[in-house]
């Protein structure tokens, strides 16, 4: 089968098709949502073996992430979205006051229209289909565009969405940088995109010609504040499990480098070693539970950061590597200095950097004094540092005690802040994120207040100021004349 | 002012914003309550302010400016406390034993752009939200409006917290200076033209930002049958279109949709309406709110100097360049692809489109750009469904106009060419506010199988624990079940 070449009139007929389908009303119903909804779950249900053999072939993902991370949170989206869309798309009654009295009002969801997602290569099956999931949810038509670093889910996604779901609604435009720049040319009327902020700006830049609004998630360095006074064998199974266990550190909430006191330190870097020992064995490159790294590009990058003559003697633990198979090893940087290229990158890999403080307390100011992260974890028993950190740190979420855990609550809005992005899905957040919230005022005929109308009069103006300061007394006092 | 000047000016607000001293509710509430203050104590100045810059008479200047924002700032006082809470969210059983919630924050420092129609409002009233979210404030007022521009610039150090809340004055040197800062949040109220210029600059700090824009607010008028509606509909549409600013406002009518044969109805009943509110003779019209200036005198005079654009008046059409007036003016079908049917009118101009069945103004509304509103005038409910759910725009307003601005309980903005983002309420609290996601966990319970290495065992258990399974993650412990 040859590939057809995707150019500008292609994009442009992509488009056209698409707004025919939106214009055509059907995506708009409930019925035609939810047998969307319905089919995606199906991709996700019956090729779970293909998927995870995609995930192997695009970053040796080991089957249990995939199936955890990836599978599983894409059936949770999307069985919640089935349950609860009929509420979800229901208008949201609003009181009213005495101004517009008499009077109802109402919001209605209702879908922007065409949306453009373009997703990221590190979990290429859940941040292609999560916000499709909230995209359709909410009745709009869907061009998917997945990272062309991740070809083999990308080849899945075109098939089963094609196969799968409505094609004249929803699309997947496989490619790299020029399909991405055609796809960016037209005119949207939302705009997801999950990756780095370089890109991200090119995103918003694209967006300005026709006021497109844009949701950003990116990532950031997202630290880990570790107090002494902890459970540290859990704490330290849980910082593995989201650093390493998370796609080998190449997750967007992925733990980037931990503080801790210099008293500290030594004992938990310690602990955490023991910890990756039995986690992933004498020889973790040959470790089937760890993801390698996703190409070259990427590993020439951390082998760059490894080898900064700033941190060069500070690897504690890890440090190896194996170009042919692009693995590296998880590794520990114990104190390294704050104006290290390691310090100045988000990682996006197998290497953690830890650290030091004199005082736990001073953490918060060397978070505060950085771009505003993805997400903050902080590891303690003491009550006034836990409000202490809700109140002052800013980040997109924060986890206290765990990590990357707060990505699977429906409940909590996913997105971050600042340099870490813009706007928030997951649940209900995705319908919202994906929907516009119309304002719908109903007025009737009775009760018309002259006041409003020229000519405009001292009395007309006692009654307005009484009626908009909602005081009924004034209100009385005016229609008698006595203001 | 200079910029040097500005730069000091900025770091103060920066450091206001650490010292965390805006994040308490008791500094919002004071802030909101000199909003109060500063307006209560200076109706006669503002009126005076309104009065030179766009002739704006004081039942007006009340009721869409002073009024609005008191009203918006009491309720902001008195939701405060509950805006400011954090809502708790629910978890599965599995999280046990874990607290989950959702925390506003306020973004940081904010940049908010004000245009000059309503120069108070949209000035005083994201202020409102701003510092309800707890963020320190930039507020740059339109040269448009000199006067205004200079009550608050002199009137808001006095009442408002001089070290969390600038005014700063200029024109367009200015706000590109302004743009080049770092920003945490950006709130503009003005035209598509400039938003592009501040979506373009945000980026660079990948700023958030808000649009409050316009676009060609259409007023589907079906044909009313009881006199006394299609009264009370006259004076509506006359106050939507030549009582808020006369016609220069965002939400403004700025055409009307009707049926052929109802069309020679509406016009009279309009014409009558006009001449009650606003008097005959061009020199003496009263109550009327004159052009801005010059340029978008000229603009408006432009739009009606088209032979076909002209021979489509049937009412008004004079204007008194001196003062800068322009009587309110009524069009019968010009032509759709004139100026005037093209681009935002904003001004006292209204043209009246007719159609065969008033059921096609969807497919007209929906041939153009989203609007900001709709307005409809129509007691037929099926026709209502249809406006509600075929058209796309900001709101919609259904036999009134304008109105539904003074709505608490609705937000207010944009969709598509209309702009992005919305405020009032609760709204402008989270307009100015990032809502943060925490979730709290202890030491207890550890489940074993989140951690690698991973085994077949953990992926039955994980299998069963992600679907909320509990009654089979309970025999799979218990190993009766493969």
């Amino acid at each position: 089968m040859t590939k057809e070449i995707f150019d500008g009139e292609s994009a442009r007929l992509t488009m056209k098709e698409l707004r025919e389908t939106y214009s055509s009303g059907k995506t708009r119903t409930y019925e035609w949502r939810i047998s969307q909804l319905n089919n995606l779950l199906k991709i996700a249900e019956f090729h779970e073996k293909e998927i995870v053999e995609a995930l192997r072939s695009d970053i040796s993902k080991p089957e249990f992430e995939s199936f955890v991370h990836e599978i599983c949170l894409i059936k949770i989206s999307c069985k919640l979205a089935i349950k609860e869309l009929k509420r979800w798309m229901k208008p949201e009654k609003v009181s009213t006051t005495l101004v517009t009295f008499p009077s109802s009002a109402e919001i209605v969801a209702e879908p922007f229209g065409v949306v453009l997602i373009i997703s990221a290569w590190n979990y290429p099956f859940l941040l292609s289909l999560d916000p499709v999931i909230g995209a359709i949810a909410a009745g709009n038509t869907v061009v998917l565009k997945p990272s062309e670093v991740s070809p083999a889910t990308s080849s899945l996604l075109t098939k089963y969405i094609g196969e799968y779901m409505d094609s004249s609604a929803v699309k997947v435009i496989e490619g790299a940088i020029p399909e991405t720049s055609l796809l960016l040319e037209q005119k949207w009327d939302k705009i997801l995109y999950t990756g780095n902020s370089k890109v991200g700006r090119i995103v918003l830049a694209a967006a300005v010609k026709h006021l497109t609004p844009v949701v950003l998630e990116l990532g950031g360095k997202s630290p880990i504040i570790v107090d002494s006074d902890i459970d540290l064998k859990i704490a330290v199974k849980r910082i593995i499990s989201g650093k390493w266990g998370c796609n080998n550190g190449q997750a967007c909430i992925s733990p980037d480098y931990i503080i801790t006191t210099k008293d500290f330190a030594p004992k938990l870097a310690e602990s955490l070693k023991l910890q990756l020992l039995k986690f992933y064995g004498e020889e973790p490159l040959k470790s089937d539970d760890l993801s390698r790294i996703v190409n070259s590009n990427h590993f020439n990058r951390l082998i760059k950061l490894l080898d900064d003559d700033k941190v060069s003697d500070k690897i504690v633990h890890g440090g190896q590597r194996d170009i042919q198979n692009l693995k590296i090893a998880p590794t520990i940087l114990l104190d390294v200095p704050e104006d290290s290229l390691i310090m100045n990158e988000e990682i996006f890999g197998p290497l953690l950097a830890i650290l030091t403080v004199d005082h736990v307390e001073e953490s918060f100011n060397i978070i505060n004094s950085r771009p505003k992260p993805l997400a903050a974890y902080l590891f303690t028993n003491n009550k006034k540092l836990k409000e202490k950190f809700v109140s002052e740190v800013s980040a997109g979420g924060l986890l206290i005690n765990d990590t990357t855990l707060h990505l699977t609550v429906p409940t909590l809005p996913f997105g971050g802040v600042g340099e870490s992005g813009m706007g928030g899905y997951h649940g209900k957040f995705s319908f919202d994120t994906f929907s516009h919230k119309k304002a719908v005022m109903y007025r009737s005929y009775l009760g018309d207040a002259s006041e409003r109308y020229p000519p405009y009069t001292t009395r007309k103006l006692g009654f307005l100021k009484a009626v908009m300061n909602g005081s009924f007394l004034d209100i009385f006092r005016a229609i008698l004349g006595w203001s | 002012m200079d910029q040097v000047g500005m730069s000091i000016n900025l770091s103060e607000l920066r450091q206001s914003l650490s010292s965390g001293r805006t994040r308490d509710a008791a500094w919002r509430k004071s802030q909101l309550q000199a909003i109060l203050r500063l307006l209560n104590e200076n109706e006669d100045r503002i009126f005076q302010a309104l009065q030179r810059d766009l002739g704006k008479h004081p039942i007006e200047a009340y009721r869409d400016e002073i009024g609005i924002v008191k009203k918006a700032a009491t309720h902001a006082l008195s939701c405060i406390d509950k805006w400011m809470a954090t809502k708790n969210s629910q978890l599965p059983w599995l999280f046990f034993p874990s607290r989950a919630e959702v925390l506003p924050e306020p973004l940081g420092i904010v940049l908010i752009f004000v245009s000059w129609n309503f120069p108070i409002t949209l000035a005083l009233d994201p202020l409102v939200g701003a510092v309800s979210a707890g963020n320190t404030v930039v507020i740059k007022p339109s040269e448009l409006a000199p006067e205004t521009s200079a009550f608050l610039a002199r009137t808001i150090p006095v009442y408002l917290d001089r070290k969390a809340i600038k005014v700063v004055e200029g024109g367009v040197d200015i706000a590109g200076y302004l743009l080049q800062q770092k920003w945490d949040k950006i709130f503009f109220t003005g035209s598509a033209r400039v938003a592009r210029i501040v979506m373009a600059a945000a980026l660079n700090h990948l700023t958030p930002v808000t649009l409050e824009l316009g676009g060609k607010c259409p007023t589907i008028v079906d044909s009313l049958s009881a006199p006394l509606d299609l009264k009370v509909a006259a004076k509506r549409i006359a106050a939507g279109k030549w009582g808020a600013c006369n016609g220069q406002a965002c939400i403004a009518v700025d055409y009307i949709l009707v049926e052929h044969k109802f069309s020679s109805t509406l016009v009279e009943l309009l014409k009558k309406t006009v001449k009650r509110f606003y008097g005959e003779n061009l020199k003496s019209l009263k109550n009327l709110s004159k052009i801005v200036n010059k340029h978008h005198f000229n603009r408006l005079c432009n739009l009606i100097e088209d032979p076909a654009v002209a021979s489509s008046i049937v009412y008004g059409g004079k204007v008194d360049e001196e003062n800068l007036i322009i009587e309110p003016t009524i069009l019968l079908d010009p032509p759709l692809d004139a100026e005037i049917m093209l681009e935002e009118i904003f001004g006292p101009l209204l043209p009246i489109i007719t159609l065969d069945k008033i059921k096609d103004s969807i497919e007209f509304i929906n041939s153009r750009p989203k609007p900001l509103a709709v307005y409809a005038f129509t007691k037929d409910d099926s026709l209502k469904k249809q406006i509600v759910t075929e058209t796309s725009s900001g709101s919609v307003t259904f036999n009134d106009t304008i109105i539904q601005f003074a709505c608490d309980g609705l937000p207010f903005g944009g969709v598509g060419q209309s702009g992005f983002g919305r405020y009032h309420g609760k709204y402008s609290f989270d307009a100015f506010s990032h809502e943060k996601a925490v979730l709290h966990r202890s030491f207890h319970l550890e489940l074993e199988a989140r951690h690698p290495p991973w085994k077949d065992f953990k992926m039955k258990f994980l299998r069963l624990a992600y679907m909320y399974d509990y009654w089979g993650l309970i025999l799979l412990y218990m190993g009766l079940k493969r």
